[in-house]
């Protein structure tokens, strides 16, 4: 076991870790945080395995943005969450039980699968040689031609995303002055101007 | 022994079980829950990914890539329905979800 092994099972402890530490912390900043946590190490993982563009990706839209938002929220929404804590412990059996379960159902699947001899040579989109190519120009070369237009959905759901966040969450509040642009360019001299007829000597 | 796919693939379902554990552990706070899914979608794209590079296979990147912008437009959509709710109701509490009574 090299350097790569030493540094796989300390990524993956610690993703794992602070993986559990989201589910089982008492406040939800330190959920968020551990959040962020488990999302750089598993960037490192993504980094092991290869996967350069896809682990920077990872650090910026999850990290950067997604955590973030959470945070945002966490902090915004005025709530008592010790209170919502209650029945962790009532249904902490139950939970530990069903996960147990599908843990080893997963286990299972992951320890009677093997790849079919002839299915390797028959690879549909082979990885270039890393000496050839970097990955985020063969994942670039292939994104913008083969799965041009998954990328295209991509950015649409990307936008209806937006589009709906921002009409879930935008309010008109009442009494805010806006500006009128209809109401500005109707306005004529007699309306805007009022001309009064000032005596010498005597001001206004 | 060298690390092999069957590593990545046990990390990756051990994440996946935490990330059901949150679900059903926290029944009352939608925001750990929201997290939860984001655990579990970050488990797939472990998958994913593990299974791109073992079988030297660039779609599996492409498809993780897919997944990362399905799970970041579910967490901003999630994230703005949790906050008109508590707009409206002043309570995130999973109970307090029955307007539809559903």
């Amino acid at each position: 076991m090299g350097l790569p092994g030493v540094f796989f099972y300390l990524f993956s402890a610690v993703l794992l870790a602070s993986a559990l530490m989201v589910v089982a912390a008492r406040n939800p900043v330190h959920s968020v945080l551990f959040l962020i946590l488990a999302f750089v190490n598993a960037a490192a993982l993504f980094l092991l395995l290869g996967a350069e563009f896809l682990a920077l990706i990872l650090i910026v839209v999850y990290v950067g943005a997604v955590a973030v938002l959470f945070l945002f929220v966490v902090m915004m929404l005025d709530v008592d969450f010790a209170e919502l804590r209650q029945g962790f412990l009532h249904y902490l059996p139950t939970g530990a039980l069903i996960g147990i379960v599908i843990l080893c159902e997963v286990l299972i699947a992951v320890g009677g699968w093997a790849i079919a001899p002839g299915e390797l040579a028959s690879v549909p989109v082979p990885t270039p040689p890393a000496d050839a190519l970097s990955n985020t120009e063969a994942i670039g070369n292939l994104l913008y031609t083969r799965y041009l237009f998954y990328f295209q959905l991509a950015g649409l759901v990307l936008l209806v995303a937006m589009i709906g966040a921002i009409v879930l969450t935008l309010r008109h509040k009442e009494g805010v002055k806006r500006q009128s642009i209809a109401a500005q360019n109707a306005r004529t001299p007699a309306t805007a101007i009022e001309i009064k007829k000032v005596e010498p000597g005597r001001g206004i | 022994m060298a690390i092999g796919l069957g590593h990545y693939l046990t990390v990756a379902a051990i994440l996946f079980t935490l990330g059901v554990f949150g679900i059903l552990v926290n029944r009352k706070n939608v925001i750990i829950m929201l997290m939860s899914v984001e655990l579990i979608l970050l488990a797939v794209n472990l998958n994913f990914v593990a299974f791109s590079s073992f079988l030297q296979d660039l779609s599996g990147q492409i498809f993780a890539l897919l997944i990362l912008t399905v799970a970041a437009a579910e967490a901003a959509i999630g994230l703005a329905i949790l906050v008109a709710f508590f707009r409206n109701r002043g309570s995130i509490a999973v109970e307090d979800i029955n307007a539809m009574k559903g």
